[in-house]
């Protein structure tokens, strides 16, 4: 069987690829576009490590189907910095050291700034929420949590007008 | 909160400077297994046994080798036959012919998903549809799944040739029992018997897995001469090295192991399951392969913590003083033998000073997949069983359970189990911390209750290498042979920023390969800090020392003439008296004035010193469903001095998370003929964000003196007392006693409601 010609919008740029129709969206970012920052934790959408945002909704990218990308802008781990400069979720993430091994945070800072895209000012129980369907092992959620509130409070600060 | 011995003042250690690693983390940069490719490379699959024992008749892959695309096949039979060994790498021993039959079977299959035979084929889809084509015929066996049914009297035996270790005179018959482990003395029945109170109980905990979120992936790339590429991401790839050369007979050196980042591992990466297979579909094929598990396959076929029986008898005097401790218990094994007995023998009754004491611990062997390390590996099963003896004993005396705790906790000088005694302990430091903690005072909630909990974890030294190497800018390099799992670049350079006195971010550390450093041990046990940590702090010595001395040659004057201060050398003699030179000035002259500046430390590090802790957990326990929420959560630990506090404490809050997750939820749960039911993150329920409140870790230094910076190992402790401080709470608010974990809500509502 021929595979799927299929033309999207990949972190801002325009994307073209081949793929099966049966592969999913994870499939085609890490291996055909080599954009490996979005990770497969489990390929059943539990884990979360996958999550990037499609058309404005935040998904998994294993439950997505390559095909359905057509037409549609992808955002992924790869485009949430600007440039070098790192979003504040990142550097959020690094002061509160809401990182251990590493493997999951991609899919947590795709997720976070997903959150506070919709709502600047979450409280802690919105965000536990939020974040409920990303698996760490390694933190405990604790430094998560607060990287990402304390996020929002950087974000809200460059917000208001001076 | 610092202990009154520690008096040193430092610049960098204790402070939480950005990872050096952190960007490429954040970013999606860094590489991690699965991510790895190589020009060429190959699509490997690996196909699982469908049954839980049996013998392996024939497999006829032909068909498989027909396909288009398929460039080898691989079955146990293309690995070498190799003689019994036990090896001590990775953590704990392994006999390599276990290790060898675990990668791929040989004539018989042990658990459901033991690998049976493997392909490489241009595609992933390919490699997929002829592991469909691979015929294997086998004849089903009897299988065992619980440690008692795996003792009785007509179990199927797994291996014809395990023999109780440990008993005494040699058994004649082969057993499940793979080994007993017995420690204790004193006259345990006398003290019982005449004990004020006595408490008595069975607790049972099912196998867990680690969990980390990175499947197991690896590539291979075995040439034609011999020499071998392994990329891969593990706890120690000096282990993955000598594993897989050892699996295929073949020298170490002709392997060159490439750390890739490590997606966690808690213990569970810390053996080879995917490393020999990749090889020889490499050699067969000629081309680099690469093997990486599904989630399925990691929960089917990758080592879960053992599951364990335990009996618990308790015995005090009227005020508290505990005078007898009676612990025997039955672990898991899985399908080869593990080491989790021996650590949990010792694990399990050392924290309180018992006179009369028997602690029994048998590994038994049953159609699991291995058991394989697990954070604190052995202790947290059999402290279950004896903290939650502990709670239930205070209430029959009648004394806070914090109180009683504290009256039979260890000090320095005491014996531990074994019989030596224990060093510079801080376990009472930890209760004392707790009772001070408003935690342990604050007022409940109604279904409300407070639960505490002590443990600790013995911890480890070992073999570590370390180069560190001054740029000719005196910029510096610390390479390190320990993987970074959890921060350790960053506790690496603040050592070293330490010893040299210059900022942090003039520091670097990287993690080497096989072949461009020298052998170091897994990055598990609570090792990495406390050892790679001394290596570092050696070598930046000796680096400080070549400095010294380059600069007196420069200078004219004598050795003992200079002195390092503030990150740069400074004459002490004649006219030059007080004139300073950087170290970059001395390694930008190192080509004329000695040649580079670098100094190796190789060393088995000494002295390390257990790890204690004490939890305090509030629970709700919801009456109508018998959901138990975790309301408030306190986890304390003497760290000796942290490196890094910052990941320090997400250590101990990350081993509470997944302590709680095993005492609520986690559990491997099999259908009746012997199948894994739930092996997805579906089914098998980790803790999400929102199961879980803020983890308050409160950080106790008692320093360990033979650390230059007083460093304990923090990593395994925190996974042990969770289990019991989250029973002790639910008997708290609930006035129920759950012995057999998880707790889940099913159980935990049939206590409450025991007419049913």
């Amino acid at each position: 069987m021929s595979k799927i010609r299929v033309s999207t919008t990949v972190n801002g740029d325009a994307a073209e690829f081949l793929c099966e129709s049966g592969s999913s969206l994870l499939d085609v970012l890490r291996d055909t576009m080599g954009l490996t920052g979005s990770k497969e934790g489990c390929g059943s959408g539990d884990c979360g490590a996958c999550t990037v945002v499609l058309d404005g909704e935040m998904v998994c990218s294993c439950l997505v189907l390559a095909p359905e990308a057509e037409g549609r802008t992808i955002a992924t781990i790869e485009g949430v910095a600007e440039g070098s400069v790192l979003h504040p979720v990142q550097q959020k993430f690094l002061e509160h050291a809401a990182l251990q091994c590493g493997f999951c945070t991609p899919g947590f800072i795709v997720a976070a700034k997903a959150l506070l895209d919709r709502n600047p000012n979450p409280t802690e129980t919105e965000v536990r929420y939020w974040l409920a369907g990303n698996l760490c092992r390694c933190t405990g959620y604790d430094k998560i949590v607060r990287a990402v509130l304390d996020a929002a409070a950087e974000l809200r600060q460059e917000r208001t007008p001076a | 909160m610092n202990a009154p011995e520690q008096m040193k003042q430092f610049r960098h250690v204790g402070t939480r400077p950005v990872r050096p690693d952190g960007v490429d983390k954040v970013t999606g940069r860094a590489l991690y297994s699965p991510d790895f490719k190589a020009p060429g490379m190959l699509w490997g699959a690996i196909l699982r046994s469908p049954h839980p024992h049996a013998r392996i008749i024939a497999i006829d892959t032909r068909q498989a080798e027909a396909l288009a695309g398929v460039k080898a096949v691989a079955t146990g039979r293309d690995l070498p036959t190799l003689e019994s060994l036990v090896m001590h790498v990775g953590e704990g021993a392994s006999d390599i012919v276990d290790v060898s039959h675990n990668c791929l079977a040989l004539d018989k299959v042990l658990y459901e998903g033991h690998a049976v035979a493997a392909v490489a084929a241009t595609s992933p889809e390919i490699a997929r549809e002829a592991l469909a084509l691979i015929e294997v015929e086998y004849e089903e066996l009897p299988f065992v799944l619980g440690v008692e049914e795996a003792l009785a009297e007509g179990a199927p035996i797994l291996h014809d040739n395990v023999f109780t270790k440990g008993v005494d005179p040699k058994p004649d018959k082969p057993s499940n029992a793979a080994m007993r482990v017995e420690m204790g003395g004193g006259d345990v029945e006398g003290a019982l018997a005449s004990a004020a109170a006595t408490v008595t109980g069975r607790y049972s905990l099912e196998p867990v897995h680690q969990g980390y979120i990175e499947p197991h992936a690896c590539v291979a790339s075995w040439n034609g001469d011999g020499q071998a590429q392994i990329w891969t991401s593990s706890q120690g790839h000096f282990s993955v090295r000598a594993l897989t050369a050892s699996v295929l007979a073949m020298p170490q050196a002709d392997i060159r192991v490439t750390p890739l980042e490590i997606g966690g591992g808690f213990g569970g990466k810390t053996t080879i399951y995917l490393e020999p297979v990749a090889m020889v579909l490499s050699k067969k094929s000629g081309r680099p392969v690469r093997l990486a598990m599904t989630r399925e396959e990691v929960f089917r076929a990758t080592g879960p913590a053992p599951g364990a029986v335990i009996d618990v008898r308790l015995g005090a005097a009227a005020d508290g003083t505990l005078v007898a401790a009676d612990v025997e218990f039955l672990y898991h094994s899985g399908a080869y033998t593990a080491n989790d007995a021996g650590a949990g023998v010792s694990s399990a009754i050392g924290h309180y000073r018992i006179a009369n004491t028997r602690v029994v611990g048998v590994e038994v062997l049953c159609n699991r997949p291995a058991a394989k390390a697990y954070r604190a590996p052995g202790a947290p099963q059999v402290n279950f069983a004896v903290e939650s003896a502990m709670d239930e004993l205070a209430g029959k005396l009648g004394i806070d359970p914090l109180e009683l705790r504290l009256k039979n906790a260890v000090v320095e000088g005491d014996p531990q189990t074994t019989g030596l005694p224990w060093g510079r302990i801080g376990y009472v430091e930890c209760l004392e911390a707790a009772k001070a903690h408003p935690h342990w005072s604050a007022p409940l909630g109604p279904n409300q209750g407070r639960g505490i909990a002590g443990g600790y974890w013995g911890n480890y030294g070992g073999p570590s290498t370390v180069n560190v190497s001054v740029a000719e800018d005196g910029t510096v390099t610390v390479a390190t042979g320990s993987p970074d799992i959890g921060g350790s670049r960053a506790s690496m350079a603040i050592m070293a920023a330490e010893v040299l006195d210059i900022p942090y971010e003039r520091v670097r550390a990287v993690v080497a390969d096989t072949a461009s450093i020298g052998v170091s041990m897994v990055t598990g046990g609570s090792r990495t800090t406390f050892a790679t940590g001394m290596a570092t702090v050696q070598a930046a010595e000796e680096v400080k020392r070549i400095l010294c001395e380059r600069a007196a040659r420069i200078w004219g004057v004598a050795a003992d003439q200079v002195e390092w201060r503030s990150g740069e050398v400074t004459c002490l003699d004649g006219e030059k008296q007080g004139q300073v030179m950087s170290a970059a000035a001395i390694a930008g002259r190192s080509f004329h004035s000695g040649g580079p500046i670098a100094a190796v430390a190789a060393l088995s590090a000494k002295g390390w010193l257990p790890g204690f802790g004490v939890h305090i957990c509030d629970t709700e326990v919801d009456p109508e469903t018998g959901h138990v929420k975790i309301v408030r959560y306190t986890a304390i630990q003497d760290v000796g001095i942290a490196i890094h506090p910052d990941y320090v404490e997400g250590q101990i809050q990350g081993g509470a998370a997944q302590g709680i997750g095993w005492a609520l939820n986690e559990a491997y749960i099999y259908s009746k003929d012997g199948k894994l039911d739930n092996a997805g993150f579906l089914d098998y329920r980790m803790p999400v964000a929102s199961d879980l409140p803020m983890i308050e870790a409160v950080l106790v230094e008692v320093p360990n003196p033979s650390h230059p910076y007083g460093v304990k190992g923090v990593g395994e402790v925190p996974i042990v007392p969770p289990l019991a401080a989250v029973a002790n709470a639910i008997h708290a608010a609930a006035g129920v006693r759950l012995r057999d974990l998880p707790m889940a809500p099913d159980r935990v509502y049939a206590a409450l409601h025991p007419e049913g």
